[in-house]
């Protein structure tokens, strides 16, 4: 399943992706900072994101919260995403409303400051704190994906710290800081944008050389410290954290190879034998056949510098205790990493893995992101159409070899969530409302 | 450096919702197709007429343990051999029940279409209910009731519906029931539901994708064509509230990083004449980012992540409710910021720019909710659970423009019902419990929720 993509970079190095689509009358477009939690400075952990949130605030010609309004106005969608590797900012808006949408990108690509804030800054410090505390704080295991990296990435490797960032920290950015980052990294040839949809592609090449065209390029990023690490942790780190939960849960991590490798899709595809839908390893033998968990999944961060992780998730039945399920999940790895794998498996997780980017692919959103993705960490949109063939590719073997080089003892990192003590007793009975007076 | 002027927009393209054809099998089942050829993707989707509202007092829960059942095997296979034979084919079935109705579901490649809907019909017509299998449900149906204790948004919500409708109500209990009722589910009680309830009479079949209506009906005829069943129908009062008055409830969690909330009350069914109205009302009051409430708590004064307003949109009158998770700390003040912009929305007109905001809106997304042969086939469920007529997606966007800013102000007076909002905080005890009374709303006495 191909899609039509065209590329071309403008004077200022800003990378432009096309794909036209004119099934629906709609247009998504989609613009990839290279920049995330990774290029923090020590001090300064979730600025990324909290960035991010100053980006929605008005631009020169745009007021505060005007970019939300006048796309939704459009009668379009619209957000922004930060991760470790990059910062991605959307929307899908009506196709006639396109010039509208690259018109905002561009204004706050070239002229955020202006708009900037100190007020502005500490309303989003307080939304981003309440972030913090609504998605990892007031959950449970809310804390596991600052936890789990700390664990499996180094102190100082810059996959380790916060992406959603400390309290402390947060509290210290300042305008300045605001200014710096939107310098060094907010610049055109830092950038990929990418159209998918129901556009003509001349129209669109000249609404991008308008807009972006006057934007200057960068004066060039720090470099990122050394990613590179070994294949395998060579020990085995591991976290037990008592928290507010009513069900013990591990999760367990493996170094495995960088997205967009050779031996990534073969790592992708043991994730999904190991974890993905009823069919999987762990779902059977855990879930279904000696009901120790309630639920499991596999995936991985898809991280494309230094080292990727596979992750395995799984929840334990009330009745199983932290050892138990730590000691079930670690023995059914051993067994892959004893027997390998079978080619009817392999079958199975490439049919569900293929139906799934098929799927996917519908979405003009979703390609353009994709699109942005290939740009920005490979310089080479075009992966996009190749990837269903990577992954029929995979062979045993392949999968086999990966499971022998970091599914072994010395590659597991563990990260368990186990109830407070005297937590996760089941209640006898079911509760009832007091009678409450109206006034 | 950058362009000052903003552009205009082009001439927009028109936009239908996709043709679609109905049929009825011989056996009463009925049958929608909506051929889009994009990709070589199908949406298979099968709604039961049966959901949440059709379980027996003190069954609470069946439903959703049954559609999940339909998952465990038929006659011919057991349920792991079921799931090894559909992921072969690169899909999974995936089974649950709403207020209304119980859904299957799966999407797969056009080239699979005929071996996934031959088991698919099978898993329909003859699903196997083994109680070892049930027992598994029930269990991890009972661990899912001890996790909600400790996420304080689930607590939330099942603690709202349990607030504001009365007890017996079946709105009052959670959809997949309370650990009472699901721990009594027998796998007799799932056989029962199905038996009353899954049949010809009461199920539609909607395909969506890479398929013509001839062959659609042609396939669908040769796996369910000759399934018999005669459904029985059940209703237990629903939607019956708690109370006429004001009133606010306080369910503690020690050292809670912030608390939710809920505010708002018993709401209106899905059928309503004044349905468009109280969309585009919601919209502005608190279903946009840029809609009142969530400009007001979030952006003016930074005191939570989001903060929004929805109709829950059943056969009977779901919950209005407005919902946030703000910090501990200004709890009281968000309540009364809210409780000023309901009064704000039920007092004055709203100007004619709010207006457009949402009805633009409304308006132009519309061809974005449909991208995927899956978003088409729920559109589809949706029309046939609530009677809607035939061209609904096609008068959908007529009926939002004709809203008017003196139909919102009405639809504010009549459908916010300032004087019966119902306020419900899951928080720190510790910090709330004074700033909560100086309300006036009513006692803040903690009520534990045990469950």
């Amino acid at each position: 399943m191909q899609i039509p993509i065209e590329k071309f970079r403008l004077d200022n190095g800003l990378f432009v992706t096309l794909s036209e689509d004119r099934t629906a009358p709609i247009v998504a477009v989609n613009l990839w900072y290279h920049v995330g939690s990774a290029n923090e400075r020590p001090g300064r952990t979730g600025f990324a994101h909290l960035f991010e949130h100053m980006l929605f605030q008005g631009s020169k010609n745009v007021g505060a919260n005007e970019h939300f309004e006048l796309i939704q106005r459009a009668g379009g969608t619209l957000n922004g995403s930060t991760w470790l590797e990059r910062t991605n900012y959307f929307e899908t808006v009506p196709s006639n409303q396109l010039a509208l949408a690259l018109w905002l990108e561009a204004d706050r690509m070239g002229a955020l400051i202006p708009a900037m804030t100190q007020k502005k800054l500490d309303t989003q410090r307080d939304v981003v704190k309440n972030e913090r505390r609504w998605s990892v704080d007031n959950q449970p295991y809310g804390t596991w994906w600052e936890k789990l990296p700390e664990l499996a990435f180094p102190e100082r490797h810059p996959f380790h710290h916060s992406l959603i960032g400390s309290m402390e920290h947060l509290s210290e950015a300042s305008l300045a800081d605001v200014e710096e980052f939107f310098e060094t990294y907010y610049t055109p040839d830092n950038a990929v944008l990418s159209i998918a949809g129901d556009f003509d592609s001349a129209v669109a090449r000249e609404l991008v050389s308008k807009y972006f065209g006057p934007i200057p390029s960068g004066k060039g990023k720090p470099p990122l410290p050394a990613m590179d690490l070994p294949l395998t942790f060579g020990e085995s780190p591991r976290l037990v954290v008592e928290d507010d939960v009513s069900l013990a849960r591990i999760y367990m991590a493996f170094r495995s190879p960088v997205f967009g490798s050779d031996e990534y899709y073969a790592a992708s595809v043991c994730g999904a034998i190991l974890g993905m839908r009823r069919g999987s390893r762990l779902y059977r033998a855990l879930v279904r056949e000696r009901q120790v968990a309630a639920d499991v999944s596999a995936f991985t961060f898809d991280l494309s510098k230094g080292s990727d992780l596979l992750i395995v998730d799984v929840t334990a039945r009330p009745e199983t205790t932290p050892d138990q399920l730590e000691a079930e999940t670690g023995r059914e790895i051993d067994v892959m990493f004893a027997d390998g794998i079978t080619p009817a498996e392999l079958q199975r997780a490439v049919a569900l893995v293929q139906t799934d980017m098929i799927t996917s692919m519908q979405s003009a959103s979703e390609r353009a992101d994709k699109l942005s993705m290939f740009a920005t960490y490979f310089g080479n949109p075009d992966l996009v159409n190749e990837q269903a063939k990577k992954y029929r590719a995979v062979t045993v073997e392949q999968v086999n070899d990966f499971i022998r080089a970091r599914l072994g003892k010395d590659n597991r990192a563990v990260l368990l969530y186990v109830p407070k003590s005297g937590a996760g007793v089941p209640a006898e009975k079911e509760g009832e409302l007091a009678e409450v007076a109206a006034s | 450096m950058t362009i000052s002027v903003r552009p205009e927009a082009g001439a927009p393209r028109e936009y239908r919702f996709p043709r679609f054809e109905r049929r009825t099998l011989g056996n009463g089942m009925g049958v929608i197709v909506a051929p889009v050829t994009k990709l070589p993707v199908v949406t298979i989707l099968a709604i039961i007429d049966a959901g949440g509202t059709s379980d027996a007092s003190g069954k609470e829960g069946v439903a959703s343990l049954t559609a999940e059942a339909m998952r465990e095997g038929t006659t011919h296979r057991n349920g792991l051999e079921l799931a090894m034979e559909f992921e072969k084919l690169g899909t999974s079935l995936e089974a649950g029940a709403d207020w209304d109705s119980s859904v299957m579901s799966m999407t797969v490649l056009s080239e699979n279409l005929a071996e996934a809907l031959a088991l698919f019909g099978e898993v329909l017509t003859a699903p196997a209910f083994l109680a070892t299998d049930i027992d598994r449900l029930r269990a991890e149906r009972l661990a899912e009731r001890l996790q909600i204790q400790s996420e304080p948004r689930a607590l939330a919500d099942e603690s709202f519906a349990r607030f504001i409708y009365s007890p017996g109500s079946r709105y009052s209990e959670p959809l997949g029931g309370g650990t009472e009722s699901v721990s009594s589910i027998t796998s007799e009680d799932v056989n029962a539901f199905y038996r009353s309830n899954y049949s010809p009479d009461a199920v539609t079949l909607i395909l969506v994708g890479d398929i013509s209506v001839e062959r659609a009906a042609t396939l669908v005829e040769g796996v369910a064509g000759s399934w018999e069943g005669q459904r029985i129908a059940v209703h237990a009062p629903v939607d019956e509230r708690a109370r006429t008055g004001r009133a606010l409830l306080l369910v503690p969690k020690a050292d809670a990083a912030q608390s939710e909330l809920r505010i708002g009350h018993v709401g209106v069914k899905r059928t309503h004449p004044d349905y468009f109205r109280i969309v585009v009302m919601n919209a502005v009051l608190g279903g946009l980012f840029s809609s009142r409430i969530n400009l007001n708590l979030r952006e003016a004064h930074g005191y939570t992540y989001g903060a929004s307003s929805y109709y829950d949109w059943r056969r009977d009158a779901g919950p209005f409710v407005i919902s946030t998770a703000v910090q501990s700390e200004v709890t009281a003040e968000a309540i009364r910021e809210t409780l000023s912009e309901i009064d704000r929305m039920r007092s004055e007109e709203i100007p004619e720019d709010e207006l457009t905001l949402a009805t633009n809106y409304l308006d132009g997304v519309f061809p974005i909710r449909y991208e995927t042969t899956s978003a088409i086939a729920s559109a589809l469920a949706g029309m046939v659970i609530f009677g809607l007529p035939a061209d609904y997606y096609d008068t959908y966007r007529q009926e939002v423009r004709a809203v008017s800013t003196t139909d919102v102000l009405s639809a504010a007076k009549n459908y916010v019902n300032a004087d019966g909002l119902q306020v419900l905080v899951v928080g720190d005890a510790a910090i709330v419990r004074e700033p909560l009374e100086s309300l006036g709303i009513g006692p803040a006495t903690p009520v534990e929720m045990s469950e």
